[in-house]
């Protein structure tokens, strides 16, 4: 499982500049990331190298920050990759509240950031069918 | 009460008959009055039934404000005994005149809240209120002794002093405001008391609202039951209206005060039970009468009787100031409603702003914005959305509006020292 922070943003100028601040002035490197929003409110989600420190750090400048645990999973870069793992977890009865993906540097393979209802259920479906599930340790030092 | 509910007055036979004198005597007697009704078209004739009485126009803090200091006398300024004033921090002060007669009049009916309240001879009542132009002071102090009580007239201020001679004097009834009843307890855990063991039994708490968190606290600090009463210099000082043993309403003395509550934007009386701004005319004042003062308050008044028996019916607690009142779609909203609702959710800091987005000139939505706590926050949608709508409901429900909600980030609401700005406008 990996620690994402979760980072709740006032759709206003200038609220994620400061959280990017925050964390690169305390030598935290953004790993990926994703913003989905309302007219209202974004929730910024982050993978960082160091979550703990990052959500510390956060919630000393006042911003609302908190650790939510994702499952991080490698997914074929090609045609039809997602779906075949989606289609998984669906005939398991498995609901994904969210997902996003960063693309690894070094491999051809995509790596999906997934947020489910039933996390242990999720994982055995991907167990069970050989999709490889990435740790915190190795996806904090890619 | 009770027998017709219409909108309109309920007028026994004795306080009806009083009204009459009282708009009698003061067209005869204030020049203010006289020429108050002079304007309104009012002859001397005109108001003969209780029911007339909804024909005078109403008096308000500024028609006060300009009789300063002197122009609502109604007697020779040798028959006035002494003199009251507000504080005047928003102007000039509001000046109140009292005969002896007017003295002994108020001195009863503080004492009759008192007595309500459920002090008696025995009790050593302690007044930390400010003995002054504050009519908070002088008049528990008087309506104390005409009860018969022991009064100790501290006045405010010298919290320590205040805290050791009410252990000497064996002080059981604290007269005081409800923040001060607080900030005395502390005060007593700092000097190393403990409060409990000071045998206070019976608090009296005016001069500001009390809420039902400080109440709970002032008790549980004291180990006193606290009442609460209600009064304004404009009208006479302390002494209007006060809980019983109840403790659910305060009881109006009906025979020296005549309320009404009214529509604060049409100035329609309104049924018991409905909500508005309290109006009140004193049945007894010869020195600077007043007639339908607009208190600003706004409350209503308990249509069912006390369970404690006694006939005067109870008006319920000051809920906000007419104000501060807002219209939004023909509903009268007061901010302190909404804050109510907030403090209830763990979710959202009691911090808020509320939004009215205008179109020529009509508030056209309400928007409020709220402050989400850690407790709050989740990283999905769907929460939030479902405590937006939660939230939305409470509203709904005791609002008959439901607006719209926005979560804000935390601190980033204006937090002004003292009375923070809770109300914008924004025109489309």
């Amino acid at each position: 499982m990996v620690k994402q922070i979760s980072v709740f943003l006032e759709n206003k100028s200038g609220r994620l500049v400061r959280v990017a601040q925050a964390l690169g002035e305390a030598n935290i490197n953004i790993r990926g990331l994703s913003i989905a929003d309302t007219s209202d409110f974004g929730i910024l989600r982050l993978i960082v190298d160091q979550p703990d420190k990052a959500v510390a750090e956060l919630k000393n400048r006042g911003v609302m920050a908190t650790v939510t645990e994702v499952i991080a999973m490698e997914v074929p870069d090609q045609p039809g990759g997602l779906a075949k793992v989606l289609a998984y977890l669906e005939a398991a009865g498995i609901n994904i509240e969210y997902l996003y993906s960063f693309v690894e540097k070094q491999s051809r393979d995509a790596i999906i950031m997934m947020r489910v209802e039933k996390i242990q259920e999720a994982l055995a479906v991907l167990e069970e069918n050989n999709i490889p599930i990435l740790s915190g340790e190795r996806i904090y030092s890619l | 009460m009770q027998s017709e509910n219409r909108a309109g007055v309920d007028l026994n036979a004795n306080s009806g008959e009083s009204l009459v004198n009282v708009f009698r005597y003061a067209y005869a007697n204030s020049p203010f009055y006289k020429n108050k009704f002079a304007e309104a078209g009012l002859k001397l004739d005109d108001i003969k039934r209780p029911e007339d009485i909804q024909k005078l126009p109403f008096t308000v803090k500024s028609d006060l404000r300009s009789a300063y200091p002197y122009g609502m006398a109604a007697v020779p300024m040798e028959k006035i005994v002494r003199i009251h004033a507000s504080s005047g921090t928003t102007g000039k002060p509001i000046v109140a005149g009292y005969t002896s007669h007017d003295l002994d009049q108020w001195a009863k009916a503080v004492a009759a809240l008192c007595e309500m309240a459920g002090v008696t001879k025995r009790d050593v009542a302690q007044v930390s209120f400010g003995y002054g132009l504050f009519t908070g002071g002088f008049g528990l102090h008087y309506g104390l002794e005409k009860l018969g009580a022991t009064v100790v007239p501290f006045s405010s201020g010298n919290t320590e002093r205040q805290l050791s001679l009410m252990k000497d004097f064996g002080t059981t009834v604290l007269v005081s405001t409800p923040s001060f009843a607080i900030y005395m307890a502390e005060t007593a855990r700092d000097l190393g008391y403990d409060p409990l063991s000071f045998g206070l039994r019976l608090g009296l708490f005016g001069g500001e609202p009390c809420s039902e968190a400080m109440r709970e606290e002032i008790e549980k600090a004291w180990g006193l039951k606290a009442t609460s009463n209600y009064g304004l210099t404009e009208v006479v000082g302390p002494g209007v209206s006060g809980e019983c043993g109840e403790t659910a309403g305060l009881h109006i003395l009906e025979d020296l005060f005549f309320p009404e509550i009214i529509d604060p934007l049409t100035g329609k009386n309104l049924p018991d039970g409905e909500a508005g701004e309290l109006v009140l005319t004193p049945l007894f004042k010869e020195g600077f009468p007043v007639i339908r003062y607009r208190t600003g308050d706004i409350t209503r008044i308990i249509p069912e009787p006390c369970p404690c028996g006694r006939p005067q019916r109870r008006m319920d607690y000051i809920t906000g100031r007419s104000d501060d009142m807002i219209i939004i779609k023909g509903v009268n909203i007061f901010p302190s409603q909404i804050e109510e609702i907030l403090a209830g959710f763990v979710e959202v800091s009691p911090h808020y702003l509320l939004v009215l987005h205008k179109q020529k000139g009509f508030i056209k939505d309400l928007e409020i914005r709220v402050e989400l706590t850690p407790e709050g926050f989740s990283d999905r949608f769907k929460d939030l959305e479902i405590l937006e709508g939660r939230i939305r409901q409470r509203l709904r429900s005791t609002l008959s509006l439901a607006p719209r909600i926005k979560l804000m980030e935390p601190k980033s609401l204006d937090r002004t020292t003292g009375k923070a700005k809770r109300i914008v406008e924004s025109e489309e």
